[in-house]
């Protein structure tokens, strides 16, 4: 009993260290310094002016909400553009070609996301694949503008974060008896009734899974904003690099961060509710 | 009563590979007919043939005299009871049962009524609001089949239903199972492994081998006149022996043990006898059997279902029930015992 209780303190230090250290700290830290402000004076003083900055720039809280709607349409997107692959690969497809698919899946992830984004850059541009090939077969005479707008940015950011709402979808569509989908059928269900009732409540855990992920991703990337979605985007993100490393104001950087926290742990909130699925089941 | 499914030389290819091999077969209104086989025999195919997920090779069905090729499987008359059970865990007792008839766009409550109709004979009035998780196996089995009957379908599928359940409990709903399908009075056709469970349940059972059927005869029949070797060897226990020669009415088995069954008009190549056909000390006056004296080798006791295994002289080993009445418990290992088997009771086959 004794040792395995020193072995239990042992195990969780490093635990403890990662939490306290990483995650918990920093928080406080950046939590507090958003109640910071210099006053006329220079001096340091407690003030909510950092938080109030941001609801009376109208450009602040405009780029907030779009960042909000773009995150969640990117994510309804990743889940409509994945769910028949997901159900291709785990229910139609035989089980060793489908690791193989899956394997190509996988590549993007391999080269990391800057040098993907640049690959679209090289697809989008005005003189990119896309545009070279249109005025080729002579739909078009002058190139269009694909690149740096919100229509590159979105495919970026569904491109870079797709994966995640793949894998856990197939996990939890492996785990579903086929049988099921033949009694749906045999006591008379339509497909569109099979993939309401039976297949996308059995996925729903792996669904809400995967769109929490890819939400969070989505919000709180900014490679695929800045190079993809060009100078007019708005995403959130670049307002606190913007504030960070632009004007050097730490304590305002610290307010909108904590703002973002507060949006995404909101809308996740909200589509748990929504969705009528609890966040410790999800992941199982 | 006419036939309400009629199966004509239906077969079923996959590659090279012969699953269902021209099998015809009548059933009739209100029938419960198995279809009995060693794993792999073709019988799952079958049934998935019958409810439409599989298309036939050759061959058709009918249904109340109507064809059913090209007919999905929404929409044939049949309902089919999953092996796995495939119940909707997303789903409470009532929604799985109701799910079929929802589906019909029957009015709110007409399903009610039909749901709680249904529930009421299968034993689970009250469960209702249970999820599917909540339920124990034989409560699981009843929703399965409950949600299958409650569409009327003219013909029930089951697909070894009971194989997951435990031993105690799988007796029980056998026995539940045949009273419910009299009182409904649907045709069942029961897909199984399981000899015991085709023969107490069924009105006729249809054995099959290698996707071929190898006789269709009520469970009486099937037990005392098996007309194939395979039959006599699958459907109950038996005693299997090889046979090598036979000149005259004398036949040879490739132990040495030579024996008198006469009659024969085949060479015969298998020869089965049940445990129960041997008479222990048979009366000297009996005619028709034959004789022989072998040592006891094991008694395995067993209840009413003990067993000795004895050797001939030959070397031959037979498996013989052992009453368990006052006269033979003396026996015991290493007894010689006076046998005897009517010439009946030895079945001969060419295989």
């Amino acid at each position: 009993m004794k040792s395995s209780k020193k072995a239990f303190y042992f195990l969780i230090i490093p635990v403890l260290l990662w939490l306290i250290l990483l995650i918990i700290i920093p928080h406080i830290d950046l939590f507090v310094s958003s109640f910071k402000a210099e006053n006329d004076a220079g001096v340091m003083v407690w003030s909510l002016s950092n938080y109030a900055s941001f609801f009376q720039d109208q450009i602040y809280w405009l780029t907030f909400v779009n960042t909000a709607v773009y995150a969640i349409g990117v994510t309804i997107l990743a889940f409509v553009v994945t769910f028949p692959i997901a159900f291709y690969l785990t229910k139609v497809v035989s089980r060793k070609y489908a690791s193989f698919l899956m394997l190509l899946l996988l590549i993007p992830l391999w080269i990391g996301e800057l040098v993907t984004i640049y690959g679209w850059v090289i697809i989008l541009g005005d003189h990119g694949v896309i545009n070279e090939f249109l005025i080729w077969i002579g739909v078009i005479d002058t190139p269009f503008r694909l690149l740096y707008t919100n229509v590159s940015m979105t495919i970026g950011l569904l491109y870079m974060s797709m994966l995640f709402m793949i894998i856990p979808v197939m996990t939890t569509l492996e785990s579903l008896d086929d049988s099921m989908i033949e009694a749906a059928s045999d006591l008379g269900a339509s497909k569109w009734t099979i993939f309401r009732r039976i297949i996308i409540p059995h996925a729903m855990p792996g669904i809400t899974n995967g769109a929490i992920i890819v939400f969070m991703l989505v919000i709180g990337d900014y490679v695929a904003p800045n190079i993809l979605g060009g100078k007019s985007s708005l995403w959130f993100t670049e307002q606190i690099y913007n504030q960070f490393l632009m004007t050097f104001n730490w304590n305002t950087g610290a307010a909108f961060g904590f703002l973002l926290l507060m949006l995404s742990s909101a809308v996740i909130w909200m589509a748990l509710k929504l969705s009528g699925q609890k966040l410790d089941k999800v992941g199982q | 009563m006419g036939n309400i499914l009629e199966i004509k030389d239906l077969s079923k290819h996959f590659d090279d590979f012969i699953a269902v091999d021209q099998v015809t077969l009548n059933v009739k209104e209100g029938e419960f007919v198995s279809i009995l086989g060693p794993s792999g025999c073709g019988k799952t195919t079958l049934l998935r043939i019958i409810a439409g997920f599989l298309k036939e090779s050759v061959g058709d069905i009918f249904i109340r005299d109507e064809s059913m090729k090209g007919i999905s499987p929404e929409d044939r008359p049949v309902n089919i009871v999953f092996q796995s059970l495939a119940l909707f865990p997303m789903m409470d007792v009532y929604e799985n049962v109701a799910f079929g008839l929802k589906r019909k766009k029957l009015s709110k409550e007409e399903v009610a009524e039909r749901v709680n109709d249904m529930l009421t004979r299968v034993g689970l009035l009250g469960f209702e609001k249970k999820r599917i998780n909540e339920l124990s196996g034989g409560q699981k089995q009843r929703v399965a089949i409950a949600r299958s009957l409650v569409m009327k379908p003219s013909i029930l599928l089951l697909d070894e239903p009971l194989s997951a359940l435990d031993r105690k409990l799988r007796e029980h709903m056998k026995v539940e199972l045949k009273e419910l399908q009299r009182e409904i009075g649907t045709t069942f056709i029961y897909i199984t492994h399981d000899q015991s469970e085709a023969l107490v349940m069924s009105d006729r059972v249809a054995v099959m081998n290698k996707g071929f059927l190898e006789q269709v005869d009520t469970p009486h029949n099937l037990y005392n006149h098996p007309r194939t070797g395979f039959v006599a060897g699958f459907v109950g226990e038996n005693n299997k022996f090889i046979i090598t020669d036979k000149s005259d009415d004398t036949i040879t088995t490739d132990g040495g043990w030579e024996l008198t069954k006469p009659g024969l008009d085949f060479v015969p190549t298998v020869m089965f006898m049940r445990p129960e056909a041997f008479i222990l000390q048979p009366d000297e006056h009996m005619q028709d059997v034959v004789r022989f004296e072998p040592t006891i080798k094991t008694i395995l006791f067993d209840g009413a279902n003990t067993k000795m295994s004895v050797m001939l002289k030959s070397g031959d080993e037979i498996l013989i029930s052992l009453p368990q009445n006052a006269k033979f418990q003396g026996l015991k290992e290493g007894d010689t015992i006076q046998i005897g088997v009517a010439y009946d009771n030895i079945k001969c086959y060419k295989e």
